[in-house]
């Protein structure tokens, strides 16, 4: 269970229809651990900016979250969070271990666009 | 003055001692921003248990922290998250602060509560493989390394515990210190030295890290004869100590040559007006209690200071 304000993914199959109804999604992997619980925090920072973004997050050890952690773009990753950007249901840019703020809004601006002032 | 952006007091940082001071200064009913360039909680929310904190049990330190910001917000405090500072006068009767945002905001008093964040090593490389091979965290990453041989890096006390602790996972630890001796408690060292998996390496620093899509080595630089050799690792862990988020007041502060700030003993700096709290002051100690302490100690000195300049 993660204990954080975003809204949260529990299958794949949930996370398949998330991104088909959803143009930008972003999805922290984590767990409630150090490396985790500042991207949520910026993600929950961000949510209400990025009002043409959706903002889920899905526990790592959640066996279906398998659609997250064995994906090409995670290969190799060796460390939390894995969080991972869609775009129009494709999965188009991943990170691993911790962001900071200005890293997480250099790739939404770049894959989905900069929110409206 | 009767402005929107205009506080009582400004902290400048949301970890334990700064919310501490937001919930006691916004409960004596005086007008208080935090600001913080992290998620409110700061370095405590990094701590997966805390079993210390007297009166409570055991919590973790992201749910303390939240408690902390609602107790805070509750009595009014105004919390702004993830906000850069990119500009401050702290000097004069009204202090003022510019964030990345272009908001200003002015304050009659601030209270510095910025903490330290891990220490990294610099060298090239370090950036490439963070998630790929490079770690700050066992707890987080050791079960990625399972069956295979890591290096840690660092002489602490952490680092010498972590290492100790990954040894659930790993077949073979490597730690690279460097200095001759190791600055840890004797009962971490007693227990590091004491386990099969672990050796070490003394008088050494990582000078570069390699690899294509992830770690593959590191280069060890022996600190005494200069001499570099390759290693083979599948990991590395960085262990190697905090330092105080003070280096944009370098020159307006006074400060030891650690960079800490330098306080007196109810949490005043060298300029008037402006206190300061927690793990950036220079202290010996550095607890989540203490944080709360110095935080208490400097919303009350601030208080005291306000009610001093409105009776002048």
């Amino acid at each position: 269970m993660l204990y954080t304000n975003l809204n949260h993914v529990e299958s794949a199959v949930q996370l398949e229809k998330v991104i088909s109804e959803n143009e930008n999604v972003m999805v922290c992997c984590g767990r409630m651990g150090p490396m985790c619980i500042p991207v949520y925090g910026i993600m929950e920072e961000l949510e209400p900016v990025y009002s043409h973004v959706k903002f889920f997050d899905m526990e790592f050890d959640n066996p279906e979250a398998q659609v997250i952690r064995n994906a090409p773009l995670t290969r190799g990753f060796m460390g939390l969070p894995y969080t991972v950007y869609y775009r129009n249901g494709k999965m188009v840019k991943a990170t691993s271990s911790i962001q900071t703020m200005q890293q997480v809004k250099t790739i939404l601006d770049s894959e989905f666009g900069q929110p409206n002032a | 003055m009767e402005n929107s952006n205009h506080y009582d007091v400004i902290i400048l940082g949301g970890g334990p001692a700064g919310l501490t001071a937001a919930i006691y200064l916004s409960r004596a009913r005086l007008k208080t921003l935090l600001l913080t360039e992290g998620t409110p909680g700061g370095q405590m929310t990094l701590t997966h248990e805390i079993a210390n904190y007297p009166g409570i049990e055991k919590i973790n330190g992201y749910m303390l922290g939240s408690v902390m910001k609602k107790q805070a917000t509750a009595f009014g405090t105004v919390v702004k998250g993830n906000t850069e500072i990119s500009s401050y006068s702290l000097e004069g009767t009204v202090k003022s602060v510019t964030t990345g945002d272009g908001q200003s905001y002015t304050a009659d008093a601030i209270i510095l509560a910025t903490g330290g964040r891990s220490r990294t090593l610099g060298v090239r490389g370090e950036d490439t493989f963070k998630g790929r091979g490079i770690s700050y965290c066992a707890t987080c990453d050791g079960d990625f390394f399972t069956g295979k041989e890591i290096v840690v890096v660092g002489g602490g006390n952490s680092a010498l515990e972590e290492a100790v602790s990954l040894t659930k996972y790993v077949t073979k630890v490597t730690i690279v210190h460097q200095f001759d001796h190791f600055q840890a408690f004797q009962y971490a060292v007693d227990e590091a030295k004491a386990n099969p998996k672990i050796n070490f390496v003394m008088s050494s620093t990582i000078a570069s890290f390699y690899g294509e899509e992830k770690l593959e080595g590191v280069k060890i630089r022996n600190l005494i004869t200069g001499e570099e050799t390759d290693f083979k690792t599948d990991g590395v862990f960085i262990f190697i100590g905090y330092v105080p988020n003070t280096e944009w007041l370098n020159g307006h502060l006074q400060m030891n040559d650690r960079g800490e700030i330098e306080v007196g003993p109810d949490m005043s700096t060298s300029i008037e007006g402006v206190f300061s709290a927690g793990d950036a002051n220079a202290k010996r100690y550095r607890q989540v209690t203490t944080a709360v302490a110095d935080g208490t100690i400097a919303a009350l000195a601030a208080a005291d200071f306000l009610h001093k300049q409105k009776r002048n």
